[in-house]
C-alpha cells in the first residue's frame, strides 16, 4: 500500500476527531487535496492556495541557497582566506566550502522556522478544530531570509510563537490578519534583542563571538557605513547588484531577486503594480534627498548627509528595498486589494523605507518599519478608492437621470 | 454571594475595570515596567478611588447636578495631591519613576466612572466596598502585566535578579538567554494586556461581546 492511501485511510479513520487536522495537513502537503479552498477572499484565482504559496516559495528558493554561498563568503572573505570574487560568477563564491558553512548556518534557520511555526499552527488548528491552513509555508521560508545569519536559535523560535500568535492566530489565521506575519517576526526581534538584529557585528558569521579579540572581524552592513558617513573598502555597484555583500540571509543579491520578481509576475502570484511603484517611491524620495544636498541646504558634517548623497538609483541596490518590494509588499492577505490602492500602497511603502532609512541612523533599514506601517493603513486606502469609485458613478448616474 | 461581597469580587474577575470596561488602559501601558511601580500605583489608585467614593457618597444629596463633574474633580484632585505629597516625602525614587503618572489619577476613567456610576447613588460603605472592589481589579491586571514586563524584560522582579546576572552571566545568562527588549516598550504592555483579555473571554465565553 503507497503511502498515499496509507493517509487517505488515516484520514478516514481520525475523521471528527481531535486529530483530524493533523493529518489532513500532512496529507495535503504531500498530495494533491481533494477539496478545494472554501473560505477566505483573500485571493481570487481558480487555482488553489497552496499552488499560490509553492509558486512564491519557489521564488525564493535561489535567495535562500544564494545565501547560504554568500554567509560562508562572506565570512571566510572577512577572515581574509580566500580573494574577494569578481562578479556573480567569481572563482572564490560558487565552493563547497562556502557552502557547507554557509548551510551548517542557514539550514538550523529554515528548521526551526518551519519548526516552531507549523507547530503553532497544528496547536490552533487541534484546538479550534479547524484544518492546518498553508498561511506559514511562505512566511517560514521568508523569516530565515531576512534575519541575520548568527541569530540564536532560542530567539527566533520565541519571535516565531509571537509572530504566528499575535500577528495572524488572533485575527483568526491565514488570511484575516492585518500585519505581515514574516515582518512582524523580524519586528519582534528587532524591538526586544536589538543587539542581536542591528548594529556592526552580527551580518557576517563569526563576527560576535570574535569581538573585543585580536582576530576581530567586521559585521557591518554597506547601510550601517553609509549611516555613519563612511563606505566599506572594495565594494563597487556589481557587487550590490550580485549581491556579494554582507546582510540579512536572503536579501543582499538584487540579480536573484529580480528574476524571482519576473517569475512572480509571470506566474500572475506577485502584483507589479505594488513592485513598480514601491520602486518608484523610492526613487521620488532618493531624488528629493540629492536635490537637497545638490541645493546645499545640507552641511557634510550633518549625521544624514552620507545616505543623503547617495545617488538615489543606488538606495534601490544597497539596502533590502527590492526583497521588500517583491516578497514582502506583495503579501495578497496585508496589501491593498483596488489597483489605485496597490499604486499608493506601494509608492509610500517605497517613499517611507528610503526617508526611515536616512532619518534614522539608529535603524540603518527601513524597509519592514514601512510595509509594516502601511499594511495598517491598506485598509484605509481602499475604502476610499472604493469611495471615490461609487460617488463617481453616483454622479454619472444623476447625469443620466436629470 | 451576599450584595456586599458581589461588590468586591465583580471587579476582580467578570467585571474588571481595565479588561472588560477597558478603562485606565494609559497607565496600565506606562507604568508597568516595573513591579515595584505597579503595586505603587494600584496602591495610590486603592486610596484615591476608597476615600473619594465615601465622600462624594456622603455629599451626594447636596450636590448640585449641574455641577456635579466640578466637585468630583476637586475631590479627586485634592486626594491625589496627597497622594503625590506622601510619595515625595517618603518615596522619592519611586515618585520620579512614576513621574506625572500620579498627577494624571485624576484622568484615569476609572475614578470618575465609578463616582459617576456608584458612589452618586448609593451608601458610603457600600460606595467604600464598589471602590476598593473597582480598585483591586485595576491593581490585579497591572500587578499581572508589571509581573511578565519585569521578569521578562528585565530578568528582575522587585529589583531582585531572578534570572541571574546578565553583565557576568551567571544563572539564565550564562546559557545565552537575554532580556526581551521589547517587554519594556509600551506597546508589548497593550499585547500583555490584550493577551489576558484573550485568555480571560476564553474561559468565561460569556464575556465575548459582539
Amino acid at each position: 500500500m503507497s503511502l498515499k492511501s496509507k493517509l487517505h485511510n488515516l484520514k478516514e479513520k481520525y475523521k471528527g476527531t481531535k486529530m483530524a487536522p493533523a493529518f489532513n495537513a500532512l496529507h495535503t502537503f504531500l498530495y494533491l487535496p481533494n477539496e478545494t479552498t472554501h473560505n477566505g477572499t483573500h485571493i481570487k484565482a481558480a487555482d488553489d492556495l497552496k499552488r499560490t504559496m509553492n509558486t512564491v516559495i519557489m521564488a525564493l528558493v535561489p535567495c535562500l541557497i544564494y545565501g547560504m554561498f554568500n554567509a560562508g563568503y562572506q565570512h571566510y572573505l572577512a577572515l581574509g582566506e580566500i580573494e574577494a570574487a569578481n562578479g556573480f560568477l567569481g572563482g572564490s563564491f560558487w565552493t563547497l566550502d562556502n557552502l557547507i558553512l554557509g548551510a551548517w548556518q542557514v539550514l538550523p534557520l529554515v528548521v526551526v522556522s518551519y519548526g516552531v511555526g507549523l507547530a503553532v499552527e497544528f496547536l490552533f488548528a487541534v484546538i479550534k478544530g479547524h484544518e492546518v491552513e498553508e498561511g506559514y509555508l511562505v512566511t517560514g521560508m521568508l523569516v530565515p531570509l531576512i534575519v541575520p545569519v548568527d541569530i540564536p536559535l532560542w530567539m527566533l523560535a520565541v519571535a516565531v510563537i509571537f509572530g504566528v500568535v499575535i500577528g495572524k492566530e488572533v485575527f483568526g489565521g491565514t488570511g484575516m490578519n492585518i500585519l505581515n506575519p514574516a515582518l512582524t517576526i523580524r519586528a519582534f526581534l528587532f524591538f526586544a534583542y536589538p543587539t542581536w538584529m542591528s548594529g556592526d557585528k552580527v551580518w557576517v558569521h563569526g563576527a560576535v563571538e570574535r569581538a573585543g579579540t585580536p582576530d576581530a572581524i567586521s559585521g557591518e552592513t554597506l547601510l550601517g557605513a553609509y549611516a555613519q558617513n563612511s563606505s566599506l573598502p572594495g565594494i563597487d555597484y556589481w557587487d550590490m547588484f550580485w549581491g556579494l555583500i554582507p546582510g540579512s540571509v536572503g536579501e543582499t543579491s538584487k540579480f536573484l531577486i529580480i528574476i524571482g520578481a519576473l517569475f512572480l509576475i509571470f506566474t500572475k502570484v506577485g502584483s507589479w503594480r505594488i513592485m513598480l511603484s514601491t520602486l518608484i517611491g523610492a526613487l521620488v524620495m532618493g531624488l528629493i534627498f540629492n536635490g537637497v544636498v545638490d541645493a546645499g541646504w545640507i552641511p557634510d558634517t550633518s549625521k544624514f548627509y552620507g545616505l543623503m548623497s547617495v545617488p538615489f538609483w543606488q538606495h534601490l541596490i544597497i539596502g533590502s528595498i527590492l526583497f521588500g518590494a517583491v516578497y514582502m509588499a506583495t503579501d495578497p492577505v496585508t496589501a491593498a486589494q483596488t489597483n489605485k490602492g496597490k499604486w499608493i500602497y506601494g509608492f509610500l511603502i517605497g517613499f517611507i523605507s528610503i526617508m526611515i532609512r536616512v532619518f534614522n541612523p539608529a535603524y540603518p533599514e527601513g524597509v519592514f518599519l514601512a510595509i509594516l506601517l502601511m499594511n495598517v493603513f491598506a485598509p484605509t486606502i481602499d475604502h476610499y478608492v472604493v469611495q471615490g469609485n461609487v460617488k463617481k458613478r453616483m454622479k454619472r448616474l444623476k447625469v443620466k437621470t436629470a | 454571594m451576599g450584595k456586599d461581597t458581589k461588590l468586591i469580587l465583580d471587579p476582580l474577575a467578570d467585571n474588571n475595570p481595565i479588561t472588560i470596561q477597558v478603562l485606565g488602559i494609559c497607565s496600565a501601558l506606562a507604568i508597568t515596567a516595573e513591579l515595584e511601580a505597579s503595586i505603587v500605583m494600584s496602591i495610590s489608585v486603592l486610596f484615591v478611588l476608597g476615600v473619594g467614593n465615601v465622600v462624594i457618597s456622603l455629599m451626594r444629596n447636596i450636590i448640585p447636578s449641574k455641577i456635579r463633574i466640578i466637585v468630583q474633580l476637586i475631590v479627586v484632585a485634592t486626594l491625589v495631591i496627597i497622594v503625590d505629597l506622601v510619595l515625595k516625602a517618603f518615596a522619592y525614587e519611586l515618585s520620579k519613576t512614576l513621574s506625572v503618572f500620579v498627577g494624571l489619577i485624576i484622568t484615569n476613567c476609572i475614578i470618575m466612572g465609578r463616582f459617576e456610576a456608584f458612589a452618586l447613588g448609593n451608601g458610603p460603605w457600600r460606595s467604600f466596598l464598589d471602590g476598593i472592589g473597582n480598585s483591586l481589579g485595576y491593581a490585579v491586571i497591572l500587578i499581572i502585566v508589571g509581573f511578565f514586563r519585569e521578569l521578562l524584560g528585565s530578568g528582575t522582579l522587585l529589583g531582585i535578579k531572578i534570572l541571574g546576572d546578565p553583565v557576568a552571566k551567571t544563572g539564565l545568562y550564562a546559557f545565552g538567554y537575554e532580556n526581551n527588549g521589547f517587554m519594556l516598550l509600551s506597546p508589548m504592555a497593550l499585547i500583555v494586556v490584550g493577551i489576558i483579555i484573550w485568555v480571560q473571554r476564553t474561559r468565561n465565553k460569556a464575556l465575548i461581546e459582539d
